[in-house]
């Protein structure tokens, strides 16, 4: 029994960290030429993860917005932005994680949410203040997931 | 309306008729009263189950709070012995177009006022009762009332003149990005109405329906409930209901849909 509760809270501690870099862990990096060059965790990303991530509705919910032919099985892409089809043919890896961490460097009117970005935000929700909507970890897994797009 | 991440999980069952009717043939269809010049109301990005359910009054679920409504009118209440119909007679009459033209400026408050906010004045100050809750039933049922005597009238808002400075707050609101998902008013229901948000069909956000029978809630609900369910879906702190940035906000969306017709009681998913 013991051995149960054990890992029953650490997955929860697993819960309560994702998505939730608050402001003084925010993992640092550089825009370079409309890109940012280097992972944010310095490891790459997990491919599998990613999806899983970009499918979540909680996470990256990314299909609220976009249309991807290879996850035709999930019901209901939106029509808000562009197809993500082929987008690793268009954008290297570092433009896919600009893009993904604060969309609005690249077009400030853009209504994609900046998934890795605390700053310049106005009445955020008390329990989301301060905190990414994705944590660097899991914007690396999006970022390896949006590679196999080709 | 929880968060706008999860509330889209909620699958709309007929999406596809949404999908069919309310975008894809939007140019194409004649929507009769329901749209002037560009504007259109969310009666036609709703299902046709939804429309048929509204348009008659025999089905139409929030024609319960209107009868409500009209037992209340003449209720007495409070220490003055008073009801509505004591000082306002007729409501056919007498509350026809309120539900069109307010919210209004209040010379004596200095600022806006709505629909909820006279009732409760009237009620504190004429009839010496106490004012009811902001979603009670009793408040949806006299808004869905008072609204219901301007059927069909259009939409026409004072914002010239002393509305001018608070008709200018609420369009400001309306553009301001908020929230951790940064996003305004404009950017859904301006930029992307008729686009498909997972599930939801994003309509023009307008508020000639208020209050509004929700089939999700099995209930009715206020124009004040709506902006704070869009505002925790981007994750952003709402006003109080009667803030005065609602009613600022309720000022310049009303001027958004002039000329659409009040339908009150609205249907919609
Ligand atoms: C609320 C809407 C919305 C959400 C949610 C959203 N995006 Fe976007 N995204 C857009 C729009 C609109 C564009 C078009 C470019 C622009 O607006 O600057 C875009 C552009 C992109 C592009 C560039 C595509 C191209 O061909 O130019 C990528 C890559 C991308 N998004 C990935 C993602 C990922 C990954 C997620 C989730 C983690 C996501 N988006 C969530 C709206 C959204
Ligand atoms: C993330 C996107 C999003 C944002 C931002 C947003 N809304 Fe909405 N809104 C929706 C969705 C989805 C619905 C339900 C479908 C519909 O009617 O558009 C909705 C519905 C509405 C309705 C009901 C329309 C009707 O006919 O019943 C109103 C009114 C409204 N929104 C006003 C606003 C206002 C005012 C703001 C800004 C304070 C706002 N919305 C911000 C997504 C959004």
């Amino acid at each position: 029994m013991p051995k149960t509760k054990t890992l029953v809270s650490a997955f929860a501690a697993i819960l309560l960290m994702a998505g939730t870099a608050s402001a003084d862990e925010l993992a640092k990096y550089d825009v370079v030429d409309m890109a940012i060059p280097t992972s944010l965790t310095g490891k790459a990303g997990d491919a599998a993860a990613g999806e899983k991530v970009f499918i979540n509705r909680k996470l990256g919910n990314c299909l609220a917005c976009h249309q991807v032919t290879a996850l035709k099985a999930q019901p209901f892409h939106g029509l808000i932005g562009p197809t993500l089809d082929g987008v690793a043919e268009r954008y290297n890896e570092g433009q896919l994680r600009l893009q993904v961490v604060n969309a609005k460097a690249i077009n400030p009117d853009t209504i994609m949410p900046a998934f890795y970005r605390t700053e310049g935000l106005h009445r955020v929700l008390k329990k989301f203040d301060g905190k990414t909507m994705l944590s660097a970890e899991q914007v690396e897994d999006v970022v390896a997931y949006l590679k196999t797009l080709k | 309306m929880k968060f706008f991440w999860r509330d889209i999980t909620l699958a709309v069952a007929t999406l596809s008729v949404a999908v069919g009717v309310g975008a894809s043939s939007a140019n194409a269809a004649d929507w009769g009263p329901y749209q002037v010049e560009d504007r259109r109301s969310g009666y036609t990005y709703m299902t046709d189950e939804s429309r048929a359910m509204q348009v008659d009054t025999f089905q139409n679920p929030g024609m319960l709070w209107v009868e409500e409504g009209a037992d209340l009118w003449t209720t007495v209440d409070g220490k003055a012995g008073k009801s509505c119909s004591t000082c306002h007679g007729d409501a056919a009459e007498s509350m026809k177009g309120i539900g069109a033209r307010y919210p209004v400026v209040d010379e004596g408050m200095g600022k806006l006022k709505n629909v909820e906010q006279q009732i409760n004045s009237c009620r504190g100050k004429n009839m010496e009762a106490a004012p009811y809750k902001w979603e009670s039933k009793e408040m949806l049922s006299l808004t869905s009332y008072v609204n219901h005597q301007s059927l069909g009238l259009p939409v026409s808002v004072k914002v010239d003149g002393a509305a001018a400075p608070f008709f200018e707050k609420g369009k400001a609101f309306y553009y301001e990005r908020r929230g951790q998902l940064d996003m305004s008013c404009s950017q859904c229901h301006e930029d992307n109405a008729g686009n498909m948000v997972r599930a939801n069909i994003l309509s023009e956000g307008q508020i000639n329906g208020f209050p509004t029978y929700r089939l999700k809630w099995q209930k009715p609900g206020s124009t004040h409930r709506r902006f704070r369910g869009c505002n925790k879906q981007v994750r952003s702190t709402p006003f109080g209901y009667g803030s005065d940035e609602y009613v600022n906000l309720e000022l310049y969306v009303k001027w958004r849909g002039r000329g659409l017709p009040v339908e009150t009681p609205a249907v919609r998913n």
